[in-house]
């Protein structure tokens, strides 16, 4: 059956070029003007994402992962005060496009996108099945009631019975709402999902079917992620290699293999050292001190004044070296 | 202070909501708990765990008074708990809350969120309740205790907040603390900073500590009591360390096998989950009450009779009919 479906969504089609790399991100900056001061949320940002791989975007509060999310998705606040580097989707970067073309062309077509919260991001006027097909009607002109028809076959695909889709969203628990947004983002087959927080809000049994629901689509949809979050347990669950930020830099982008058995930049391993673990027994630690103020960040490396490994170089910002031709840290320890 | 006495003790707690139509026609019951006992002791933590709709909030409401029970009695330190004593229980229940932003008043600074406890409860003389004030911000590291006075709920990190919360809970030197998800709301690096001081400020006072969380993988490193609940029942109750070895009730099996450790091995197979969803807490099913969702259901038996505790392991009670 999950076949039938999957030709029936692929009718929405645009000749996908087989590169390996999909998304390539370099030196992006996005920066705010505030009433305090400028705040560099995202600052001088590269990475790259091949095909049909995962994503995950690990920070605590404030270090810029959503921030970069929005920035690949342009849904900018009205603050913006730089907006640089270069986003390469499919080989065209995206930079120069006018907001008019973006919207019409990328957003929802190529990249969608399942918002934090996503549980009260429902309209509580529209019927759900409505809600899932807007993309179509509105990015592919399909008429409503065949719009409504795939609606259908991406909840199925989802695990939304079908006559949720005439209830309204109140009507739905947290983990069917999730699943609803989830149908919407796959509805109009896009290359790249980015899904911020998608099961923070969840209970655990939801989170753990939420979360085998997209490795399922992932697994037939050849679809790419960006998973953002700051709950590394669950991460685990999707990722294939994971990409550390802290204070608006990315600090490591290594294989999720690598990554869990052994992180590199030392604010990764306390990170680590800090997530409780059910079967093992193991002293917890925490990082003492905060993350530096965005505002003003401090010169140098950014961690340096919570890091335990400190020395006289981490007072020059480090470049990001990398290792083994997979890994990439940024910190003067892997320098040679 | 009794050392090895009960401190809380509840037998058979109901906490009902009324349904109605149109404001005035009885409608039913929300049956948010439904016969719960424990003893707490002096000095001990205890931790519940359950997902949303579990109940496990309602239980902190009615120890705390703030939903009265329908049925069954609240006896707190020796005291039966009722509708004229509750600023009694009250002052000697600390509260810590979900999300600290939330429950701290933003137009109050440090100082005054501190002090108002005690006003209200007109605990000591001014010099006294200035000595507290710092006593307990010491207690939680807010230091240097002069920087913090003047604050304002928004000047500080979300860890500080909850430390503030804590030290709210404490300034009236509880016998109870209550816990409602202290660290669901902060970010990875603090909640085991917030999970320590928790257990400090315990083991110092010789706290009774309920904490209520969903999160099993917090619990080990808070509590040696852990019960489990499924709507609106305890299923399971045992040491947390026997919880995670050798865990009994179907239930309790499938929400421990949902919870990931961070390794990437999960990225390459499926979880196996229940199918379906816990009941509704209006018309719940007949006997036991996980018997729709499973996998190790006697026909005839679970849909029909409601489990009582059995104890096959001394010190672990269940609520199954697979342990009779």
């Amino acid at each position: 059956m999950a076949k039938q479906t999957k030709s029936a969504v692929n009718l929405v089609n645009f000749g996908r070029s087989e590169s390996a790399t999909l998304l390539r991100v370099e030196d992006l900056k996005l920066y705010f003007r505030t009433t305090k001061g400028v705040v560099q949320a995202v600052d001088g940002v590269s990475f790259e994402l091949g095909r049909r791989r995962s994503a995950t975007v690990l920070g605590e509060s404030g270090c810029g992962k959503t921030t970069l999310a929005r920035a690949i998705l342009r849904l900018l606040p009205r603050n913006v005060h730089t907006f640089s580097g270069k986003i390469v989707l499919d080989g065209v970067d995206l930079m120069p496009m006018n907001d008019e073309w973006f919207r019409k062309e990328i957003r929802w077509r190529k990249i969608s996108f399942v918002p934090q919260a996503a549980m009260n991001a429902l309209n509580p006027v529209l019927r759900v099945g409505h809600q899932i097909a807007e993309p179509l009607v509105v990015h592919h002109g399909v008429s409503q009631d065949a719009a409504f028809k795939r609606a259908v076959e991406a909840a199925k695909l989802v695990g939304l019975p079908e006559d949720f889709l005439s209830r309204y969203a109140f009507e739905l628990s947290g983990g069917m709402r999730q699943r609803a947004i989830i149908a919407m983002a796959l509805l109009t087959n896009p290359e790249l999902i980015i899904l911020d927080e998608p099961t923070s809000a969840l209970d655990v049994l939801t989170q753990a079917n939420i979360m085998n629901t997209l490795k399922k689509i992932k697994r037939e949809f050849e679809m790419s992620y960006i998973l953002i979050t700051h709950d590394i347990a669950t991460s685990s669950e999707l990722a294939d290699e994971v990409i550390v930020m802290y204070a608006g830099h990315i600090v490591e982008h290594s294989p999720a293999a690598r990554f869990f058995k052994a992180p590199l930049h030392p604010y990764a391993q306390k990170l680590m050292a800090s997530v409780p673990t059910l079967r093992e027994d193991k002293e917890l630690e925490f990082i003492p001190g905060q993350p530096p103020s965005l505002l003003n960040p401090p010169k140098g490396c950014r961690f340096a004044p919570r890091c335990p490994k400190r020395f006289e170089r981490c007072a020059e910002e480090p470049p990001l070296f990398s290792l083994d031709g997979v890994s990439v840290v940024k910190c003067w320890l892997f320098a040679r | 202070m009794q050392q090895n006495g009960v401190l809380l003790s509840a037998k058979d707690l109901h906490t009902w909501y009324e349904l109605r139509k149109f404001g005035f026609i009885h409608a039913g019951y929300v049956r948010a708990l439904d016969g719960v006992s424990f003893d707490l002791r002096y000095g001990e933590a205890l931790t519940i765990v359950g997902e949303s709709g579990s109940g496990k909030t309602t239980l902190l409401k009615t120890v705390l008074g703030l939903a009265p029970p329908t049925k069954g009695t609240l006896v707190f330190a020796g005291q039966p708990v009722t509708a004229k004593n509750l600023s009694w229980l009250r002052r000697h229940v600390g509260y810590v809350q979900q999300d600290p932003y939330g429950a701290l008043p933003p137009f109050m600074n440090v100082r005054r969120i501190l002090l108002e406890p005690m006003l209200i409860n007109k605990v000591g003389q001014p010099a006294e309740r200035e000595a507290r004030i710092r006593e307990v911000l010491e207690e939680v590291r807010l230091l240097p205790v002069e920087d913090f006075l003047l604050k304002f709920p928004h000047m500080l990190s979300g860890g500080q907040q909850q430390r503030l919360v804590i030290a709210r809970a404490m300034v009236l030197r509880p016998q109870l603390i209550v816990a409602d998800e202290p660290v669901s709301m902060l970010d990875a690096s603090v909640r085991v900073e917030i999970l320590d001081l928790m257990r400090r400020v315990q083991r110092a006072h010789n706290l009774g500590v309920i904490y209520i969380t969903h999160d099993l993988s917090t619990v080990r490193y808070f509590s040696e009591r852990v019960f489990i609940m499924y709507a609106a029942k305890v299923v399971e109750k045992a040491d947390v360390r026997e919880i995670v070895r050798n865990h009994l009730h179907p239930y309790t099996r499938a929400l421990l096998a949902a919870i990931p450790d961070p390794d990437h091995e999960n990225a390459l197979h499926f979880k196996e989950v229940p199918p379906g969803e816990p009941p509704s807490l209006v018309r719940p099913p007949e006997g036991c009450r996980f018997h729709p969702r499973c996998v190790h259901k006697i026909p005839g038996l679970c849909e029909r009779e409601v489990p009582p505790e059995f104890e096959p392991v001394p010190g672990h009670f269940v609520a199954c009919w697979l342990y009779r």
